[in-house]
């Protein structure tokens, strides 16, 4: 076992310290030094996306990076995106447009369709499809994940970047 | 079905928004890997290389050795507690962890138990194991060659078989044939394939020492039947042992057997008296638990000039791996494989199964599926396409001469069962609308001529679904009921329990609708609570497609139970007779004066506060629902692809699917089922494939092998229903997480084929890769 070795991380913007392991994956940091499990683990290999979270504007597979590797950074996880007491129009969004069964994709599918947003905020269908392509959903089939989307990307141009101020 | 209530009320036929989401779409869930208890360890297990091997030493000292590792468990340590092997499901054994020798590849060998996860795979690491290769039996073909081993040395029966059934009237069935103007014939392999929910399976196994309780979560879709087999098995009683399944990941018939991890954590956990984690992980939980399907199937249909189906003659090879793990009803080798069918009315039929071990995980779940039903829907779909071909007719027009009539129901298949309700050519005459069938045949038409390749590929499946009736299925001698408990608070709001345990199916939300369409009190107002046996009544637990035609009767009986003790109430409060009282959702009123009347809440409040003399006080009802019989979901799916001929890939342009599940709960939730067995069904039909090499290597052992469908290649899905209710069932629905899965298999493939008949191709295996379609175009000479 190799020494720790101490990182300073920002988690939905409270600063975190911790004393880690250097081959600590930053989803194992995430679920268990703040606590916060919303991040799930799915596959192990990068293919489901379950582990997503948004790292200084871009979104990472958090089953695939060491801990050590974000000291500096600030880290946005699912738990991060209610503001001031509500929901985020995408977590809306996924609410009224059925966008979630299971709902162990959610918190991935819901910081890649964050990042889209950011990225593109008036995506087309088929870039929403794309957008989302590094998750993997085995319950909805796509198609309300899409429009849950869609949802949040008109609310939001109704309501300017609301939802968007707390971006990590 | 017009809504009896309003949607403020949200009784059945609301699309209200689910209840569960809130916590979901926060990251609060609380599935099995987030449970976090004091001084809790992890375990980790070390599986075998090999798919076949004598076992020549397992030493465990290195890995004890190393800080952090607690424990190192062995199948020599079981042995000595006779928990060596476990029952399976269905009448045989399975190593938990392996003695003697090892049957698949990514068997359980040993369990390492440390402080934390990565210091147990360390340990797991230093496990030295010893083995001699031995020759590895692949092809479920060979099983029964007298030149392939003899896998199951424990079996006193040495021979790799494991069951013969049959069914139908054989000599019948073969005279038909014998005098038939018109025979088609299919041979298809329903591949090996995984449910691979996002969320892998796992436990907490937490014995508390002081209380002599075990607690168990566990991704679980039968928590009850579960605390009874860990009760009998491990000796445990029965009121000592807490099953909770907490929230689950996805299950689709992945989560309903127990597997030897369970088994290791809760050993681990009465050893070092610690609670003790384990979670798989994705290539584990590919490699080694509940596969699906694998079934060689041969289908013959016997017709008439007139392309009338005389008879079905049906053989069946099916590869269970090295234990026969199947999850399916005691009496039913083959689960309801004998629904194959289908929609079509023919006197006559016969079909039998042979089950055979191979050097493969053990299994033989239900994928998204009631027991086979899936295998059979594919394959009488192919079979009725290959006579469509034969006869040189339009596929629709066959199925539409042979469906079973409306008026013929109830309807006795020649296999024997009674179809409850159906009429088959409504569904189809919408999916033809919808789709615009006529126009995409004269299309494919000009097409063709252009030398361009475009299918059409339709499916008119029925299922079986809702096990019970009790008489006849039992899980491992549990009867199949379900169950319902229903507690009215004193200000009316109710909390209620279930036998069943939603993986994502929002019974939160529908069974909640269900009190509210019965007692008209809002569902937002009603809790629903599963999966916790300390608290919930028993029952069987959810797969089968069996929550709504089994727990929601019960939910809907146990509502009229408190119903009618309500009317007593309303009765006493309105003081007048209870004949002299009307009923409509949410209150008593007396006849002929509406404005005389007590809502539900009066009357939950007057349960606890004012009761007339000599009534028990409360106002609450359980009920363990016996079905009368299954229910036969059923529907029309037509999809249309074009092929690429420079890759061979093919591209699903449309697919129209429109159900019947009867009345319907939540419009909204239905749609998303379907949505979702769709994109299953689709990833079936062209991607998902469990391949072993012929050493016995998985092929599709990880995300990176088993391919999934992400949101760029699946389709977009067109939902269209017609509305036969079950005759039998409470509030006259059938069950639908399963059809589209079990439906839409064949419509795919039937698609590709159809593109591909004009070159005489009448079959092409799962899953339909580009490389075989390319290599079908190279063959026929489309492509050079």
């Amino acid at each position: 076992m190799a020494e720790k070795q101490l990182i300073r991380v920002k988690v939905n913007g409270r600063q975190r310290e911790a004393m880690v392991e250097p081959r600590l994956l930053l989803v194992h940091f995430i679920r268990s030094i703040p606590g916060l499990t919303g991040t799930h683990v799915g596959c192990d290999t990068t293919h489901c996306g379950a582990c997503t979270v948004v790292i200084d504007g871009k979104t990472v597979k958090s089953c695939t990076m060491f801990a050590v590797q974000t000291d500096g950074c600030e880290v946005l996880t699912v738990e991060g995106l209610m503001h001031d007491g509500n929901l985020h129009p995408l977590q809306e969004g996924f609410k009224e447009e059925h966008g979630l069964q299971c709902g162990y994709c959610t918190p991935g599918m819901l910081m890649s369709s964050y990042a889209l947003l950011q990225q593109n905020p008036h995506p087309s269908e088929e870039e929403i499809r794309w957008g989302i392509s590094g998750n993997l959903c085995r319950c909805t089939g796509y198609q309300n994940i899409v429009k849950a989307v869609q949802y949040a990307s008109a609310k939001m141009e109704k309501g300017g970047k609301d939802g968007l101020s707390n971006v990590a | 079905m017009g809504c009896r209530t309003s949607p403020e009320v949200g009784g059945m036929g609301h699309p209200i928004k689910r209840k569960e989401d809130l916590r979901f779409i926060q990251g609060k869930g609380n599935y099995v890997d987030d449970v976090q208890l004091p001084e809790m360890v992890y375990g980790h297990m070390v599986r075998s290389p090999y798919a076949h091997a004598r076992l020549k030493s397992v030493n465990t000292e290195n890995a004890k050795k190393l800080p952090g590792v607690l424990a190192v468990i062995t199948g020599e340590d079981l042995a000595k507690a006779n928990l060596a092997w476990m029952p399976t499901l269905f009448f045989d054994k399975q190593m938990v962890l392996a003695t003697g020798k090892v049957l698949f590849q990514s068997q359980e060998v040993a369990f390492v138990v440390a402080e934390d996860p990565y210091t147990a795979a360390d340990g797991a690491e230093l496990v030295e194991v010893e083995y001699e290769e031995l020759p590895v039996l692949v092809d479920p073909h060979k099983s029964l060659d007298p030149a392939s081993p003899i896998l199951r040395e424990d079996r006193e029966e040495k021979s790799n078989h494991i069951f013969h059934w049959e069914v139908g009237d054989k000599s019948a069935t073969d005279e038909v044939f014998e005098n038939a103007a018109v025979k088609a014939k299919v041979d298809a392999v329903f591949q090996r394939c995984h449910p691979a929910p996002l969320e892998t399976c796992g436990c907490v196994a937490d014995f508390n020492a002081a209380t002599g309780r075990l607690t168990i979560h566990l991704t679980s879709q039968a928590p009850h039947a579960h605390r009874t087999l860990f009760a009998l098995v491990g000796g445990i009683p029965e009121n000592n042992i807490r099953v909770i399944s907490p929230d689950i990941g996805g299950g689709f018939g992945n989560k309903v057997p127990i597997y030897p991890g369970y088994v290791c954590a809760v050993v681990a956990s009465l050893t070092l008296k610690r609670p003790v984690k384990w979670i798989e992980t994705r290539s584990e939980n590919l490699q080694s638990t509940g596969f699906a399907r694998d079934y060689h199937m041969t289908a013959e249909l016997a017709a008439g000039q007139d392309g009338k189906i005389q008879a079905l003659r049906v053989k069946t090879l099916a590869d269970h791996g090295a234990f026969n793990a199947a999850a399916q009803p005691t009496k039913f080798p083959a689960g309801l494989f004998s629904i194959c069918t289908g929609a079509y009315d023919y006197p006559t039929a016969f079909c039998e199964v042979d089950g055979v071990y191979t050097n493969k995980a053990p299994g033989g779940i239900a994928y998204r599926c009631s027991f086979r039903v899936t295998e059979a829907a594919y394959l009488i779909e192919r079979a009725v396409d290959v006579l469509a071909q034969e006869l040189k007719t339009d596929p629709v027009d066959l199925r539409r001469k042979n469906f079973i009539a409306p008026q013929k129901f109830p309807y006795k298949s020649p296999l024997g069962w009674s179809y409850d309700s159906g009429d088959y050519d409504a569904a189809m005459k919408v999916a033809l609308d919808m789709v615009g069938y006529d126009e995409l045949r004269k299309e494919q038409q000009e097409k063709r001529k252009r030398g361009e390749l475009m299918g059409i590929g339709v499916s008119s499946f029925v299922e079986i679904v809702g096990a019970g009736p009790a008489h006849t299925f039992d899980i491992a001698g549990i009867k199949m009921f379900d169950s319902s408990e229903i507690r009215i608070h004193p200000t009316g709001k109710a909390i209620c329990r279930m036998g069943t345990k939603s993986q994502g199916q929002g019974h939160e939300t529908t069974y909640a609708q269900i009190v509210a369409e019965e007692l008209g009190i809002p569902a937002s107002d009603v809790t629903v609570e599963e999966g916790d046996t300390d608290t919930a009544p028993y029952g069987l637990g959810t797969y089968a497609s069996r929550s709504t035609p089994v727990s929601g009767a019960a939910t809907a009986v146990a509502a009229r139970k408190i119903r009618a003790k309500a009317k007593k109430i309303a009765a006493h409060l309105l003081e007048c007779s209870e004949e002299d009282l009307d009923w409509e959702p949410g209150k008593f009123f007396v006849k002929g004066a509406p404005s005389k009347a007590k809502t539900i809440q009066d009357i939950a409040f007057a349960a606890y506060t004012n009761m007339p003399e000599g009534m028990e006080a409360g106002l609450e009802a359980v009920d363990y629902y016996d079905p009368p019989n299954l229910t036969f979901p059923f529907g029309t799916y037509i999809c249309v692809v074009d092929i690429d001929k420079g890759t061979g890939e093919v591209k699903v342009r449309r697919f129209v699917a429109v159900d019947d599940c009867g009345n319907i709960i939540n419009p909204m939730i239905v749609d998303g089922q379907i949505h979702g067995g769709l994109t299953e069904g689709f990833a079936i039909a062209f991607m998902q494939e469990i391949g072993y090499d012929e050493s016995g290597n998985v092929q599709g052992g990880s995300f990176m092998d088993y391919l999934l469908p992400t949101a760029v290649e699946t389709p977009t899905w067109e939902t269209g229903k017609t509305c036969t209710p079950s005759p039998h069932h409470p509030f006259g629905a059938k069950g639908v997480g399963e059809s589209p899965n079990v439906g839409s298999p064949a419509a795919f493939v039937n698609a590709v084929v159809d593109a591909l008949s004009h070159l005489g191709v009448t079959h092409i295996d799962m899953p339909i890769a580009p490389w075989k379609v390319w290599n079908i175009l190279k063959e026929k000479g489309v492509v050079n």
